[in-house]
């Protein structure tokens, strides 16, 4: 197992040393030009170049990735050529925002999505299964950001239940900084109101954020009960007199899990480039919009730090589930 | 009160079971007789989807109706018609009274799952109602049946011949070559200690070597647990090794059966004659090996009369008449052959 996570390890270096390569010769291929439109409508050519000189971009372009890369070693992840901030302090500030997002959309995404796959098929053809397949279809089909404002209409301007955006109120004292996450770190804290006010702020983006990855994940999850229900070793259990629910519960859910831990992983590196849209309508002060500022005005250390680590969750996010595969399966435990 | 008999452990009466499909209803299993007393190991055989496993699945009541539908019959287990219990009833009858193994060792073992918890399970179902079989007052605790139920496991595992039990216990299915796993079944069916055995080819996946060991274990747990059992194979050697009795099936009805002596000496339908004359045996050279012309029959529209009369070397007009019915010939051999009734009437 040790030398399967190791192995796993080695191979994730270079992905991410081509993604670098890539990432960084992409935004610099890009036309127009970001200096001179960072220097500002009035400057005049000398100042746009002295200006460019300032951040070292009159080298030639592998000099500067090289400079990149020797800084990135040292966790410099270059400065913004507009605020002229270190992108390493924006990411710290920005990327927990959007975990925590995500990760309750996934929390939401999984939580329901198993069981309500489970039960469409062991009821298949039958209520369950048809109100599966017409939540499905309709979080499928619904645009993220309708749904989001459908939602902000619904609880926020008519019942008064939800804030209609943000984070966390300026007005209130939010919790000592510990992970970033505001809902665990007021737990952490023992601040229930402020872990309140955080899942209140919460719980309408993730919502939003979290329907689509649910209708697919319910979808496999039926799929691959059916086809776990196929199996011969379910007949065997059957035919000794295990209940229907042990079996379903227990010997069929754990085989049929696997098949959608796959959608999983991938989902979760979906959703964090797949934020912009939720955060701009919940003014959640994420990876997202931080990125989008960065795109239009071709600020492009920020635009390479943000895909780099996207990426590089990306490809974490899977190894997580190559290591969840060892530990439903045993024999993928033992090879 | 008068004395009542004792009725027969299973007792199939005239079974039929239709099978929906795209281009119409099948008639599967054709008014299927069978009684399987204690003590009797039947061997059920006929060629591949003659409803032998239909048959062998009906008395657990694990076809799924529909596509199947029971037209006509009953199985009665020990005098109760088990198609007409409710499914929590039916439960209660699985592993604890009926038990089953199947024919591929490698996929009826959950492969996600240690075969100790796998056997506890079975244990517990079984025990949840007759908590004897785990050693158990009726109240004991959960955890006091669980603990009994993973000592009758680590007993069932030893007997079935599988070396350091205890440990093995911890093992996955992966772990076990495909002979020690049909053991590990064998283990699963018999710990609820079931009064019938159906096991539905529990060889045929097996190298011949280990065939003979699974076949003798089978065998000797069955004599001494005093099961009945209902041995579903297309392997006439077999049969003749290991059953006391044997009932020949041909698309879904059960053309001959007696006990295996009689019938494997003087078989008296000419399917059961046609099936042994296509064993080979040693010494036998190219061409010998007589097959049987001609093709099972279309079971949507069954031929009327003898389902065998196309392929039959025998066959008259009076045998797609009607069909035929069960003739005894004595000591409980009978055929279902019209041409069995002239002989014995000329004799």
């Amino acid at each position: 197992m040790l030398h399967f996570i190791l192995r796993r390890l080695v191979l994730i270096v270079p992905v991410l040393f081509g993604l670098t390569a890539l990432v960084f010769a992409i935004a610099r291929l890009l036309p127009g030009d970001p200096v001179a439109l960072a220097a500002g409508p009035n400057a005049t050519p000398a100042e746009i170049a002295a200006y460019g000189k300032e951040f070292g971009l009159d080298r030639p372009l592998i000099v500067q990735y090289g400079a990149y890369l020797s800084g990135l070693m040292k966790g410099d992840f270059g400065v913004s050529i507009y605020t002229r901030r270190p992108v390493i302090e924006d990411l710290r500030a920005y990327l927990p925002a959007t975990l925590e997002l995500v990760f309750a959309a996934m929390f939401l995404a999984i939580a329901i999505g198993i069981p309500a796959g489970l039960a469409a098929a062991a009821w298949r053809d039958k209520w369950p299964d048809y109100l599966s397949r017409v939540v499905a279809l309709g979080s499928i089909s619904m645009p993220r950001f309708f749904l989001g404002l459908l939602l902000q209409l619904l609880f926020a301007m008519w019942l008064g239940w939800l804030p209609l955006g943000g984070r966390f109120p300026i007005t209130e004292d939010p919790p000592a900084l510990v992970t970033g996450f505001l809902t665990l770190d007021a737990l952490i804290a023992r601040d229930f109101t402020a872990f309140s006010i955080a899942c209140q702020h919460l719980v309408m983006p993730a919502i939003a954020m979290s329907l689509s990855p649910l209708a697919t994940i319910m979808r496999m999850m039926r799929a691959s009960t059916l086809e776990v229900m196929q199996q011969d070793y379910v007949l065997t259990e059957r035919a000794l007199g295990l209940s229907s629910r042990l079996i379903m519960l227990k010997y069929v859910s754990r085989n049929a899990i696997s098949a959608t831990l796959t959608v999983i992983g991938l989902y979760f590196g979906w959703l964090l480039g797949g934020t912009v849209l939720v955060e701009t309508i919940f003014d959640w002060p994420g990876l997202g919009l931080y990125a989008t500022k960065a795109v239009v005005t071709q600020d492009f250390m920020p635009v390479i730090g943000v895909t780099l680590v996207i990426g590089t969750l990306f490809v974490f996010a899977n190894f997580a589930v190559d290591l969840l595969y060892g530990v439903i399966n045993p024999k993928v435990r033992t090879e | 009160m008068a004395s009542q008999t004792v009725p027969p452990l299973l007792d199939i009466r005239d079974l039929h079971l239709t099978m929906k499909s795209f281009d119409g209803e099948a008639h599967v299993l054709n008014g299927i007789d069978l009684t399987v007393n204690r003590g009797e190991i039947w061997g059920l055989v006929g060629e591949t989807g003659c409803g032998k496993s239909l048959t062998g699945l009906s008395i657990s009541r694990l076809v799924s109706t529909p596509p199947a539908r029971y037209a006509r019959g009953e199985i009665r287990f020990e005098g109760e018609d088990v198609l007409k219990l409710s499914e929590s009833a039916m439960q209660r009858l699985r592993g604890r009274h009926i038990g089953m193994i199947f024919q591929d060792p490698t996929t009826n073992l959950n492969p996600s799952f240690r075969i100790g918890e796998q056997l506890v399970d079975v244990a517990l179902a079984a025990g949840r109602h007759s908590p004897e079989i785990l050693g158990l007052e009726a109240r004991a605790s959960s955890s006091a049946r669980r603990m009994a139920a993973r000592a009758l496991a680590e007993t069932m595992l030893d007997k079935v011949g599988i070396p350091n039990a205890a440990q093995r216990l911890d093992d996955y299915p992966h772990q076990f070559s495909g002979g020690m796993r049909q053991r590990v079944l064998i283990a699963m069916a018999l710990i609820g200690r079931p009064a019938l055995l159906v096991a539905d080819e529990p060889t045929t996946a097996l190298d011949v070597s280990v065939q003979a060991q699974v076949l003798r274990l089978l065998t000797g747990m069955v004599q001494e647990y005093a099961m009945g059992v209902l041995l579903i194979t297309h392997n006439l050697g077999v049969v003749a090794e290991t059953c006391s009795h044997v009932a020949v099936m041909y698309a879904g009805n059960i053309v001959e059966r007696g006990p295996v002596a009689s019938v494997l000496a003087a078989p008296a339908h000419p399917y059961t004659t046609a099936l042994l004359a296509a064993i080979p045996t040693r010494g036998v050279k190219r061409g010998d090996l007589k097959g049987l012309a001609g093709t099972v029959p279309n079971l949507i529209q069954p031929p009327p009369g003898c389902r065998f009369a196309p392929r039959c070397a025998l066959a008259g007009p009076d045998c797609r008449a009607d069909v035929p019915p069960m003739i005894e010939l004595g000591a409980g051999h009978g055929a279902a052959c019209l041409r069995v009734a002239s002989q014995t009437e000329a004799a």
